[in-house]
C-alpha cells in the first residue's frame, strides 16, 4: 500500500467515523472496500495524528480497547476534519464515466436517477476541468427493449425473446430467465438461462429484436456468471484454435478478437491464432473479410465459407447472368 | 516506512488546516513531529515532496505571506472552505446508482479513484446502496498499457511522445480520451503536424512518455469529444441498395430496410428490401458475409464488390 493511497483514504475515514460513532469494524471496512486488517492499520496511524503540539490532548482520540475488544470504533477530537476533501479531477472523471456507462443500460426508468446524480456530482466537483474530457460509447438496446429487459430482471420474470443470431444470420425466438445485464468492451449484454439451449447464454442487447415480459417467475439456476474482469478471453480459452493468414487490410481483426498468438509477416500482414467456439462465426468472418484471410489450420476449417461463396456465385450467375469468374 | 510517512503528511494537513493563517516553514517544522530529527536539507526535501503529494491528491495548499511577523519568507495554509467537499444531497435512488458506479472500472488505478470518490461521498453522508440494482453490471476496461499515462496527461494538460504503428514518432497535446467498441482513442493536437489527430492506444508501439510540465497548453473551448468520437462510428446512410433477402435470414439487414420491388425474378422464399448504406466497401463486406442469403440487385457497383469478394473467398480455399 502506498502512503498516497492511505493518506487519501484517511482524509475520508476521519469524517466518516466521526459521523458513524460506534460503527462495527467490519461495516466500516466494507464501506471503504478494504480489509479489516487494513482498517486496523489505518486506525493505528490515525491514533498518532492530531493538532500541532502533539500532547495527548491534541491527538485524535480512538478507543482502541473498543476496537480490539467489541470490534467497534469510537473516534473523537477531530473537529477540524468533519468534511471530506473535495473530489480531485481523476476521482470526479472516473466516477462520471462509470455513471455514464451505467446510464446506457439503466433503461428509461433509472436513467433519470443517473442524470440527477451526475448533475449533483458535477456541481459538487466545482471548477474542475470539464468532465467531458473522456467519453465511453456503449452500444445497447432501444429504450423500449431495455425497459422490458430491466423490468423482467428486477421483478424476476421470464422473458420471451426474439433475437438475431448474427453468426447464423437468423432470427430466433426463445424463453429465457434473465440473470444479469452487463457492459463489456463497449457493448451491452443480457446474460440469461436459455430454455432452448438449456444453458447459460449471452445476448447482445442491440440484437434483441423484440421482448415480452411474461408472468412466469424465473426458476433458480445453478450457473456461474461470466467473470467480467478477464474480458472475453477466459470464456473462449477452451475453444479450438484456428490459424489465419491475414492480409494487411484484415490485420484489424487481431485487435478486435482475443488472439492466442500473433506473428507479423513482411509487408504488414499477420498470422494469428484465435479461439473459435462456433464454426458459423468463422464462416461469416471469412466471408466478411472477402478473401483477405486464409485458413492455415486446421485443414478444412475454411471449406464451409468457400462453399457458401460458390453457392452465392452460382445464384448470381443464374439470376443476373453475372459471370462468377471461378 | 509508509505508516510514519502517512502520519507525517496527515499531521502536516491538520497543521495547515487548523492554523487559519499562513504558517512559515520554520513553524511547520516545529509543529509537525515527523520533521523533527531531520537535517535542514532533508527537511527541505521532505517538505517539498509532502506538499507535492498533497497537491496531487487535490489538497489546496496556498502560499502567501500576509503575516507581518514573517514577511521575509512565504507561509502556507489550507482554507477549510477550499478543502472541503461541498454538500452533496443524493436521494436513495441517486445513491443507489452511485453504488453501482463503484464497480464499473476494470482497471486498478481507475477503480481506486472511483473507490476514493465514493469514500468521500460516504464521508459526506451519502449511503450508496447498490443491492437493489445488483443485476446491472456496467464495466469499462482499459487494458492498453498506455492508458494510465495518457489519462494523467489529459488531466494535467501535459504533452506526450510515443511511436505509432506506422513507425512514426508523435508528440501530442492530449485533449481527451474516448472509448469506442471497448478500445481507447486519444484525441489532441499533433504538435509536429500542427493538426487535430486521433490515435488508437492499441496501435502505439511503445509507452507514451510525458515530455512537458503540467498545464503546458490549452484545450480548445469548443472541444466536442462526443462528436469526434462519433466520427469513429459507421457513416450515416446516404445511398440505397436494393437487396433480395431470404425470408428469416440476415435479420439485422432486413430490419434496417423497407419493403421494395424489383424486376429481377427471385427464387421462392426471397423478399426485396431497400436498405440504406453509408460506405460502399463496408456495405459490401457486411453483405458478403450472408453469402447466398442476400442478393444485391442494385446498385451494380455494390454487386460487383460483393461478387469480387465471394470469388476471392471461393478461391482462397481452392488455392490452399
Amino acid at each position: 500500500m502506498t502512503s498516497r493511497a492511505q493518506v487519501r483514504r484517511l482524509l475520508s475515514l476521519v469524517p466518516y467515523l466521526s459521523e458513524h460513532d460506534g460503527i462495527a469494524m467490519t461495516d466500516a471496512a466494507a464501506a471503504f472496500g478494504i480489509s479489516v486488517k487494513t482498517l486496523r492499520e489505518d486506525l493505528s496511524v490515525l491514533w498518532m495524528c492530531g493538532m500541532p503540539g502533539l500532547t495527548p490532548g491534541d491527538l485524535i482520540d480512538i478507543d482502541m480497547d473498543a476496537v480490539d475488544g467489541e470490534g467497534v470504533i469510537h473516534l473523537s477530537n477531530a473537529d477540524y476534519l468533519t468534511r471530506p476533501l473535495r473530489l480531485s479531477a481523476d476521482e470526479a472523471l472516473a466516477l462520471v464515466l462509470a455513471l455514464r456507462t451505467l446510464r446506457e443500460i439503466a433503461g428509461p426508468g433509472k436513467r433519470d436517477a443517473v442524470d440527477r446524480a451526475l448533475k449533483k456530482l458535477e456541481a459538487a466537483a466545482g471548477n474542475l476541468p470539464a468532465t467531458d474530457q473522456a467519453t465511453v460509447a456503449v452500444t445497447a438496446a432501444r429504450d423500449d427493449i431495455q425497459a422490458r429487459v430491466n423490468d423482467g430482471l428486477q421483478r424476476g420474470k421470464r422473458l420471451d425473446l426474439t433475437y438475431d443470431v448474427a453468426s447464423r444470420a437468423e432470427t430466433t425466438r426463445r424463453m429465457v430467465d434473465p440473470l444479469r445485464v452487463f457492459v463489456l468492451d463497449g457493448y451491452g449484454y443480457l446474460e440469461a438461462w436459455c430454455y432452448n439451449a438449456r444453458a447459460l447464454r449471452t445476448f447482445r442487447l442491440d440484437r434483441i429484436a423484440a421482448v415480452e415480459v411474461t408472468s412466469i417467475d424465473v426458476a433458480p439456476h445453478e450457473v456461474e456468471l461470466k467473470d467480467l474482469s478477464t474480458g472475453w478471453f477466459e470464456a473462449l480459452k477452451d475453444a479450438p484454435l484456428v490459424t489465419l493468414e491475414l492480409q494487411p487490410s484484415a490485420a484489424w481483426i487481431a485487435e478486435y478478437y482475443p488472439t492466442e498468438a500473433i506473428t507479423p509477416r513482411p509487408g504488414g500482414g499477420l498470422i494469428v491464432s484465435l479461439h473459435v467456439t462456433d464454426p458459423a462465426w468463422l464462416r461469416s468472418l471469412l466471408l466478411r473479410l472477402q478473401g483477405e484471410a486464409r485458413v492455415l489450420s486446421p485443414d478444412g476449417a475454411g471449406h464451409s465459407a468457400a462453399e457458401a461463396a460458390r453457392e452465392a456465385l452460382d445464384q448470381y450467375a443464374v439470376l443476373l447472368g453475372t459471370t462468377a469468374g471461378v | 516506512m509508509a505508516p510514519r510517512k502517512t502520519e507525517r503528511i496527515l499531521n502536516l494537513t491538520i497543521c495547515l488546516l487548523v492554523s487559519g493563517r499562513y504558517l512559515p516553514k520554520s513553524r511547520i517544522r516545529e509543529a509537525v513531529e515527523g520533521y523533527h530529527n531531520l537535517s535542514d536539507a532533508a527537511f527541505e526535501r521532505t517538505f517539498e515532496r509532502d506538499k507535492d503529494e498533497l497537491r496531487s491528491l487535490g489538497v489546496p495548499i496556498e502560499v502567501g505571506s500576509f503575516d507581518p511577523l514573517f514577511d521575509d519568507e512565504p507561509g502556507y495554509r489550507i482554507l477549510s472552505t477550499e478543502f472541503a467537499l461541498p454538500a452533496v444531497d443524493l436521494d436513495a435512488e441517486e445513491a443507489a446508482v452511485v453504488g453501482v458506479a463503484a464497480r464499473v472500472w476494470r482497471h486498478a488505478s481507475m477503480a481506486e479513484s472511483t473507490r476514493s470518490a465514493i469514500a468521500k461521498l460516504r464521508a459526506a453522508g451519502v449511503e450508496p446502496d447498490a443491492s437493489q440494482l445488483a443485476s446491472l453490471e456496467p464495466s469499462v476496461q482499459a487494458s492498453e498499457p498506455g492508458f494510465e499515462v495518457l489519462w494523467n496527461a489529459v488531466l494535467d494538460r501535459a504533452r506526450v511522445s510515443f511511436t505509432y504503428r506506422d513507425g512514426s514518432p508523435r508528440t501530442l497535446e492530449p485533449w481527451g480520451l474516448t472509448s469506442f467498441k471497448g478500445r481507447w482513442y486519444v484525441i489532441g493536437r499533433d504538435v509536429d503536424r500542427a493538426a487535430t489527430r486521433m490515435f488508437k492506444l492499441s496501435r502505439m508501439t511503445d509507452l507514451p512518455r510525458r515530455v512537458s510540465r503540467a498545464a503546458a497548453y490549452e484545450v480548445p473551448d469548443d472541444l466536442d469529444l462526443r462528436r469526434l468520437a462519433r466520427s469513429l462510428a459507421p457513416r450515416a446512410p446516404t445511398e440505397t441498395a436494393v437487396l433480395g433477402i431470404r425470408i428469416g435470414k440476415a435479420p439485422a439487414l432486413a430490419r434496417r430496410g423497407e419493403p421494395a420491388t424489383s424486376d429481377v425474378k427471385l427464387p421462392a422464399g426471397f423478399a426485396v428490401y431497400a436498405v440504406g448504406f453509408g460506405d460502399l466497401h463496408s456495405a459490401a463486406e457486411e453483405i458478403t458475409q450472408y453469402a447466398a442469403d442476400v442478393v444485391v440487385l442494385e446498385p451494380a457497383e455494390l454487386r460487383e464488390l460483393v461478387v469480387r469478394g465471394l470469388t476471392a473467398v471461393a478461391e482462397s480455399v481452392a488455392a490452399a
